[in-house]
């Protein structure tokens, strides 16, 4: 046995500390991820959370998929888009989401839209919102929430699909946020109904499923949750149903008649949609965008975009038009259905032409 | 004042109760009548059932609540810097959480992958809140657990190995064991994936020796990062437990689905088995420095969570339901941990291939011998040798124990099912799928290939059943490579581009590390491609000779 030897089978050397810096030795200084390009000049922690949690055969993973679907389909494929990409590596959230920043804002939202129903509730607010809103609440925002389940598992089915990491909880924390707002509704109505004698909490979905003022929007969302590729159903939701419909009715009719009504808490409970909104957007125009310009198939993409652009806008400009009679209702009128829909159609005009689309005629 | 007044009782006004929160929010699902929904992964499973949601939560509760916890976790996360923790923590252990910690962010992000899977197929919108939650919930786990990692790359002696770990996860034989476990969650028939594989199976039995068991270890060794945040990731399981044990009843009832149910009882329970309890026995037992005797071994765990919990107290009840619980597999399971020494055989392996690691694994002394021997009495005579040449082979310039003929130790066949080498020689088995030769740990990982994974179950097509693919021999990638090049290739070598990132002890000096100098000159080569190269006659002489085993040479 050499000296060496009998060193090693003596018990091992005591360690004195296992703290970083007690020792220098190869690596004892590689303390960052070192396995990916941050899009930045230093990896932010949203990118140290998530890149490359998802593998991908042309980059680590030495033994491919090593389960199929019985037609041999892998457990993550390119082909479930029909979008290409020479890099789905590129993409990164713009709202930089990992857990902790989730459940903060989250629970922020939620302590905020339950604070504001619980003060309101206390002065009495709901018992002095005009009658003809309480209908407008009743009937179409109890209308609207399904549309907002919709899109909430529509996403949720869509973040199985993408081939990184980075795609699929951008667009998880989408369905989270959608699915929450559906709830803030949900519980919002059935907690002014206490307070509003006659209050029927279950007229909402008949109207979603019946009333032709809704069908518009049902079918918009029904096609949304109806594409086979996940991508369409992303694009849709965010660059087209949201702006042409979802901020319409939002900030173009509750947002900005509700006060004149009496009521200050709906703006602020439709208010967190809003901001979720923005978030979700920027993250949808940033993938959309990097698709757009890829250096391989750009010009692809952006003749599929076109395409779903037109389809979906299609639906989702009918669903506005059948809308329009719901901004008579109110008592008092403080804002057009036609300066809300011109506001709505800029919108989604700037965020075709941020991504290098030929808006629809139907939108000009 | 009245001294019952509270702030409560003044502020307090009538709402909704949580039922019938619930209930108006599983009112918000509708059935689709101008475009079908998208096209869902495909089950051979019927659900004609409305599953109820046992846990009744709103997100309205749900995000505050998991805000809680996060604040806990990380003003723990906090504290432990501030008492300086890793000044007594146990390299020993730590070193493992690299291999432990690159695997387990893709199967907790898997299962929030495949809730899509399973909240498409149930009828009504009861349990879609349920399997929403565990959507955000697994979206949790995943990146909590790339923030611990990356905590202790920031804090601990050696980061290499940390600071690789979604690269080698991608590349290293034994996280593609761990990889095997998450694929099968959302991939296949979406219910034996989701359902039964995920949640009623891994969920409902080994999170407890993953995330409860575990934990108490790494207590042990002054860890007390591990025990805070995956507690609270365990704490999210019952709502998880709770929506597989919803969906499975929601089938249950329904006799044309026994047969998948059994099928898929058995598959799941032998893998998980197969695959968690070499992995999380490994850590448990070879991970840490405590030796106390009065402390439960990984089998006495195992019994009290695998046996007592599940198995008695949630499989055998599905009896009255009239499905055939498979109790001969819990016993053969059990036979592996405490009669034939499932675990140690792994640790053993772990060791050997020490240098195809990207984590540092030290030699077992004296007085681990002594507690093994305790709790696992004839430990000793079986792997005492062995640690003992581990440990002499652990200094640069000895020859790798990977390819030293002096130990006696014969390298494994792989497993094609569970992907964890053929360990258990007497079990070994071999069959042909396909016109393909195949070979298998045991009985139950040669069931699992040849007839649970296939378009076919007893007579009944199976058509959305999925298939195992891939290279799943780790060492046919490397097949005639030079171990030193195939570290290279695995990218598991420190910054200097030469010392290894893995070592076969905890010494933190450069000039006890081992370099790729140091193995060079050995072939990898895939057990497998030699065996399939047999003729059925030397193959079955092969076989035989590998169920009798090895003996580990004398270590003086």
């Amino acid at each position: 046995m050499s000296a060496q030897a009998s060193a090693a089978t003596a018990e091992p050397s005591v360690v004195k500390s296992g703290a970083a810096g007690s020792a220098v030795f190869p690596g004892s200084d590689s303390r960052k991820y070192n396995y990916f390009e941050p899009k930045g000049r230093k990896a932010t922690h949203y990118e140290d959370m998530t890149v490359d949690v998802q593998p991908d055969p042309e980059r680590y993973l030495l033994q491919d998929w090593i389960i199929s679907f019985p037609d041999g389909t892998p457990t993550y494929s390119k082909d479930w888009t029909a979008a290409k990409s020479s890099n789905w590596h590129k993409f990164r959230a713009v709202d930089q989401e990992w857990e902790r920043t989730h459940y903060q804002r989250q629970s922020t939202i939620c302590g905020m839209v339950q604070n504001t129903i619980e003060n309101g509730r206390k002065s009495g607010a709901p018992a002095r919102f005009d009658p003809a809103w309480v209908k407008i609440l009743q009937n179409h925002l109890g209308a609207y929430k399904h549309a907002e389940f919709g899109l909430g598992t529509s996403t949720m089915q869509a973040q199985r699909y993408g081939y990184t990491q980075m795609v699929n909880n951008a667009i998880l924390t989408n369905s989270s946020y959608k699915l929450r707002f559906a709830q803030d509704i949900t519980l919002y109505l059935s907690e002014i109904a206490l307070d509003i004698p006659g209050f029927d909490v279950n007229a909402g979905k008949q109207h979603w499923l019946e009333d032709p003022i809704w069908q518009g929007v049902r079918k918009s969302i029904e096609s949304v949750m109806g594409s086979n590729d996940y991508l369409e159903q992303y694009f849709a939701t965010n660059a087209v149903f949201e702006p042409l419909v979802g901020e319409l009715f939002r900030s173009g009719f509750l947002m900005q008649a509700a006060s004149a009504q009496n009521d200050f808490i709906t703006p602020a409970v439709v208010s967190a949609a809003e901001a979720d909104y923005e978030r979700n957007l920027a993250n949808t125009v940033e993938l959309f965008h990097i698709l757009g310009t890829d250096a391989q198939h750009a010009a692809h993409n952006i003749a599929l975009f076109n395409k779903w652009l037109a389809k979906h806008a299609e639906l989702a400009l009918d669903a506005a038009n059948h809308l329009q009679p719901i901004w008579s209702q109110p008592r008092v009128k403080v804002v057009s259905f036609s300066d809300a829909l011109a506001q709505a159609k800029n919108r989604i005009r700037g965020i075709a032409s941020e991504l290098g689309l030929t808006v629809p005629a139907s939108l000009s | 004042m009245s001294a019952s007044l509270t702030l409560n009782k003044i502020t307090a006004q009538k709402g909704i109760t949580i039922a019938e929160a619930a209930n108006r929010v599983a009112d918000l699902g509708w059935t689709p009548s101008y475009v079908q929904e998208a096209m869902t992964f495909p089950t051979d499973y019927k659900i004609s059932k409305t599953p109820r949601d046992p846990m009744k939560q709103v997100l309205r509760s749900y995000f505050p609540m998991q805000e809680e916890k996060d604040n806990r976790v990380y003003g723990a996360l906090d504290a432990a810097l501030r008492g300086d923790m890793f000044r007594n923590v146990e390299p020993r252990w730590v070193e493992w959480m690299k291999l432990f910690l690159a695997i387990i962010p893709f199967p907790e992000i898997s299962a929030a992958r495949s809730m899509a899977m399973v909240g498409r197929l149930a009828p009504g919108e009861e349990l879609r809140t349920g399997f929403t939650m565990q959507m955000v919930d697994e979206f949790r786990h995943s990146t909590i657990q790339m923030n611990l990692k990356k905590w202790y790359m920031e804090n601990y002696i050696d980061p290499a190995g940390f600071d690789i770990t979604e690269a080698a996860f991608g590349k290293c034989y034994a996280t593609t064991i761990g990889r095997q476990f998450a694929e099968g969650f959302l991939t296949g028939d979406a219910i034996t994936a989701a359902n039964v594989y995920l949640t009623v199976v891994a969920e409902t039995a080994f999170t407890n020796t993953l995330f409860v068991a575990m934990p108490s270890e790494a207590a042990r060794n002054g860890d007390y990062a591990l025990p805070t945040v995956f507690l609270s990731v365990q704490s999210d399981e019952s709502r998880h437990i709770g929506n597989g044990h919803s969906m499975l009843m929601a089938m249950i009832n329904d006799p044309s689905n026994h047969q998948l149910l059994e099928r898929d009882l058995k598959y799941a329970f032998w893998q998980n088995h197969a695959i968690v309890d070499a992995a999380i026995g490994t850590f448990i037992e070879y991970g840490t420095t405590n030796r106390d005797k009065n402390k439960e071994s990984y089998a006495e765990l195992w019994h009290r969570w695998i046996y007592e919990d599940y198995y008695r107290t949630y499989m055998l009840p599905l009896e009255k339901y009239g499905i055939k619980i498979h109790h001969d597999d819990v016993a053969a399971a059990w036979d592996r941990i405490v009669k034939k020494n499932y675990v140690h055989k792994t640790a053993q392996f772990f060791a050997v291939g020490w240098s195809a690691n990207f984590w540092r694994i030290e030699a077992q002394t004296e007085k681990d011998f002594e507690w093994f021997e305790h709790k696992y009495p004839g430990w000793y005579a079986e792997f005492g040798d062995f640690w003992k040449w581990y440990a002499k082979l652990s200094v640069p310039g000895e020859t790798n124990i990977l390819f030293n003929s002096d130990v006696g130790y014969v390298y494994p066949h792989r497993c094609w099912s569970c992907m964890v080498p053929c360990l258990i020689r007497e079990d070994f088995v071999c069959d042909e799928v396909d016109g393909k030769i195949y070979t298998y740990c045991s009985e139950g990982c040669r069931w699992t290939h040849k007839v649970a994974f296939a378009a076919e179950y007893e007579g009944r097509a199976t058509p959305a059943m999925g298939r195992f693919s891939g290279r799943r021999e780790w060492e046919d990638c490397y097949h005639g490579w030079d171990i030193a090049d195939a570290i290279k290739d695995l990218g598991f070598v420190r910054p200097d581009g030469k010392t290894l990132t893995a070592q076969p002890h905890l010494r933190f000096d450069a000039k006890d590390m081992w370099t790729l100098d140091h193995v060079r000159g050995h072939q990898l080569g895939s057990p497998l491609r030699g065996f399939r190269a047999l003729s059925p006659i030397e193959r079955e002489v092969a076989v035989a000779d590998y169920r009798k085993g090895f003996t580990i040479n004398p270590c003086h």
